[in-house]
């Protein structure tokens, strides 16, 4: 652990290197130029995008007029979108991050018959993709007469092991146990313990959770399609991949300009979110690393 | 997730796959068995029953991605006040017939009322997943539809669905790019092929047409080349793609991609879309239903276009059929009398099919494709052309016989991989014909079909 230590302690004299600038570079252009495309598209109309150069601004500027039939389209069925997948996010993301922080702590803090059993679970649901996952999942939902609800995204958005290993790994150091004894020893609940205590000095980890959760959720296609058949229900992923297929076969009706609009407005939340909770993030990933 | 589509479309393809098999199962299981693969099959009903059931009402839910579902659900509603119909759109094409699919395997979740192209029409029908439309009295409506699509909704005599729309096949040419390279509208196979290589000759940047390996394309070109490359009966399934028919078109159709005459850009991409506006697609051969599509998404290009009847091969006049379809009823629907009530209206009232031709719905009703009004339209996008005179008769001179696979939607999504492998290539068609027959034979085999060549 010397590098980021020289990096601390003298943050004048990092070594030069060309080749980690060059590489590091050409991973910035990478990056950068599909978001500088959708957002110097996102002007353009449905004619521009077909006949100017892809990466600069076409003759006509209409971001505001795309903009604008963007969110009412269909009597506004992008608006919808947006609704559904915020409630997807905060209900279940939001969930998985509660579920995740109390599974993980308790697997962390306590002894119990079958904990060991719990790690093997857990261990095997995180090698286990959920999309080989999601064709069982419907078939269930679907006796339960679940499919086409929100429920059908909910409910398997709420359990998330990868999140609550994280937890449990981060509880074990951030949470000291002997602090836990001298709260019993104090004669304080479990409860009050967790609530006053516990939860405080996870909150690194389980921003870190919250995010992972926020951005799956967000980005979740594969479930929310094979779940949901009335549009009214889709989350903004299918919706938008709805619109793209329009413009094929017998009554294909192409909206390329608004499906470039659509997208652009789609990633700004979760790029502000990303900008917004990307300081926890590192204190959360890096705390523990270092003894204090 | 950084890859969702990739990742979800050959999980999709998975799942398909699945729902198929599952679908297929209780098939077989229905043959033998005497039948309990459908649940509760309702009582047949009768005509009167659906009179009936239109003034009794009821709710029904109705799949469509048609642009005229809208007007015709509402027209449909204040002509019958007591039915209420919800209008979904689950998607175009594939990814509606997945959630159809899928719908039927769960054994819930379905519609009463749903759209399915003729291509995709037998895999739900053999597949037990629809009603037999005769006890309601449709067969009496059969002189109502051309011979070709009624023939597209009739298996072993049973009736699983009114065609809608239709799309008899016809050159569509970009006049103002032909006239200023001097090239005759070519009539015949040959004349397209020399008018394919002048154009390109005179300006690399056009091309005839475009096609980079498409399975609808190649089964109208098939089609109207008079092959017959799939029949069924039962589960017996026969696949040759080296009939007469096929082999004539492949070994034609080898002669554009090996000179590089076709585009490379693929079909409803953006590039294809800005090539039908500057040239750099020149012609189509594609379904009647085409010009609505120009019109609302091609505006730059209002009065360059024409259309003729698609070249011959003998200089007898022949068309095909290139995407349309028609509605079902599922087995799943709860009111069945009701559904067909309500898709008896869709695709045989007047009202409805007035509202569908209106919005550029292209019909598959004797009676609308003779209608003088019909015939006389003249199209401004088409620079005043009367181009449904041209595309009338194209509805006439389709090839009779034609008939799709019974898991047709399988068979086109791995076209690509097998035959497409031509097409990217520039190797003979005709091998990348005979993969796709073998991917098809295996396929059909494990799914309990048999099939042979």
């Amino acid at each position: 652990m010397t590098a980021p230590t020289l990096l601390r302690n003298k943050p004048s004299g990092p070594r030069k290197s060309i080749t980690l600038t060059v590489v590091m570079t050409l991973f910035l252009i990478y990056t950068l130029v599909p978001l500088w495309w959708l957002l110097v598209n996102a002007t353009k109309t449905q004619g521009g995008l077909f006949d100017s150069f892809g990466l600069w601004f076409a003759d006509d500027f209409v971001f505001f007029q795309n903009l604008v039939e963007t969110v009412t389209y269909r009597d506004g069925i992008w608006v919808r979108w947006l609704a559904n997948t915020l409630l997807y996010v905060v209900v279940g993301a939001g969930g998985a991050t509660a579920l995740a922080t109390i599974a993980g702590y308790g697997m962390a803090k306590y002894k119990f018959p079958g904990r060991r059993a719990v790690f093997a679970v857990v261990l095997g649901a995180i090698a286990i993709p959920g999309t080989a996952l999601a064709v069982p999942t419907f078939l269930m939902f679907s006796q339960l007469g679940l499919t086409n609800t929100p429920w059908a995204i909910i409910i398997p958005s709420l359990i998330s092991p990868f999140g609550m290993y994280l937890i449990w790994i981060y509880a074990i150091d951030a949470v000291p146990t002997e602090l836990l004894e001298a709260a019993r020893m104090d004669g304080s609940g479990e409860f009050r313990t967790f609530f006053t205590i516990s939860l405080r000095l996870l909150a690194p980890g389980i921003v870190t959770v919250a995010l992972f959760a926020v951005v799956a959720t967000w980005n979740n296609y594969f479930l929310p399609l094979i779940m949901l058949s009335n549009p009214e229900w889709y989350p903004l992923t299918v919706g938008l991949n709805q619109w793209n297929a329009q413009a094929t076969g017998v009554s294909a009706q192409p909206i390329y300009n608004l499906v470039i609009m659509g997208s652009l407005l789609t990633i700004v939340p979760i790029v502000v979110a990303f900008l917004f909770l990307q300081r926890y993030w590192q204190s959360g990933l890096s705390a523990g690393s270092v003894k204090q | 997730m950084k890859y969702p589509t990739s990742r979800a479309s050959a999980a999709r393809r998975a799942l398909t796959v699945l729902a198929a098999g599952a679908l297929l199962g209780g098939t077989l299981a229905a043959c033998s068995g005497g039948g309990n693969g459908g649940g509760d099959t309702p009582a047949p009903g009768s005509d009167t029953d659906v009179e009936a059931a239109l003034e009794a009402g009821g709710s029904l839910t109705y799949w469509s991605w048609t642009p005229q579902a809208e007007s015709q659900v509402a027209a449909f509603e204040a002509a019958y006040p007591n039915v209420d119909v919800e209008l979904v759109n689950a998607g175009t094409g594939n990814d509606q017939y997945t959630k159809l699919q899928n719908a039927i395997t769960a054994g819930s979740g379905a519609p009463d009322v749903v759209q399915i192209e003729y291509g995709a029409l037998p895999q739900f029908a053999l597949g037990d997943a629809l009603l037999d439309l005769t006890p309601y009295g449709f067969g009496d409506l059969e002189s109502d539809y051309t011979e070709s699509t009624w023939g597209q909704v009739v298996f072993d005599g049973k009736i699983y669905g009114l065609p809608q729309d239709s799309g008899p096949t016809a050159l569509f040419y970009n006049a103002a790019v032909f006239d200023q390279y001097g090239i005759e509208v070519p009539t015949t196979w040959d004349e397209y092929l020399e008018a394919a290589r002048k154009l390109h000759a005179a300006d690399p940047t056009k091309y005839i047409t475009s096609d980079t390996g498409d399975a609808g394309f190649t089964m109208t070109s098939i089609w109207q080349a008079g092959g017959l490359p799939f029949k069924t009966e039962g589960t017996n399934v026969t696949v040759n793609l080296q009939d007469e028919g096929s082999k004539r078109w492949a070994d034609y159709w080898n002669q554009l991609i090996q000179e590089e005459l076709v585009s490379p850009v693929p079909g409803w991409s953006d590039d294809w879309y800005k090539g039908l506006a500057d040239g750099g697609v020149a012609s189509l051969v594609i379904g009647a239903w085409m010009p609505g599509v120009l019109e609302g998404s091609v505006p730059d290009a209002a009065g360059d276009w024409r259309v003729a009847p698609v070249p011959t091969w003998d200089g007898t006049p022949a068309s095909s059929e290139n995407g349309g379809g028609g509605q079902s009823v599922t087995k799943q629907s709860k009111n069945p009398a009701l559904a067909a009530g309500f898709l008896k209206w869709l695709n045989n009232s007047p009202e409805s099919l007035k509202i569908f031709t209106d919005e550029g719905g292209f019909p598959s009703t004797n009676a609308e494709l003779t209608d003088p009004e019909f015939l006389a339209y003249e199209s401004e996008y088409f620079g005043g052309q009367k181009i449904n005179e041209v595309l009338g008769a194209a509805a006439a001179d389709v090839v009779p016989g034609w008939s799709y696979l019974p898991f047709q939607v399988y068979a086109n999504s791995i076209f690509g991989d097998t035959a497409g492998q031509a097409w990217a290539n520039k190797t003979d068609l005709n091998e990348g014909l005979i993969a796709w027959q073998d991917a098809i034979i295996d396929y059909g085999n494990q799914q309990g079909f048999t099939v042979s060549q």
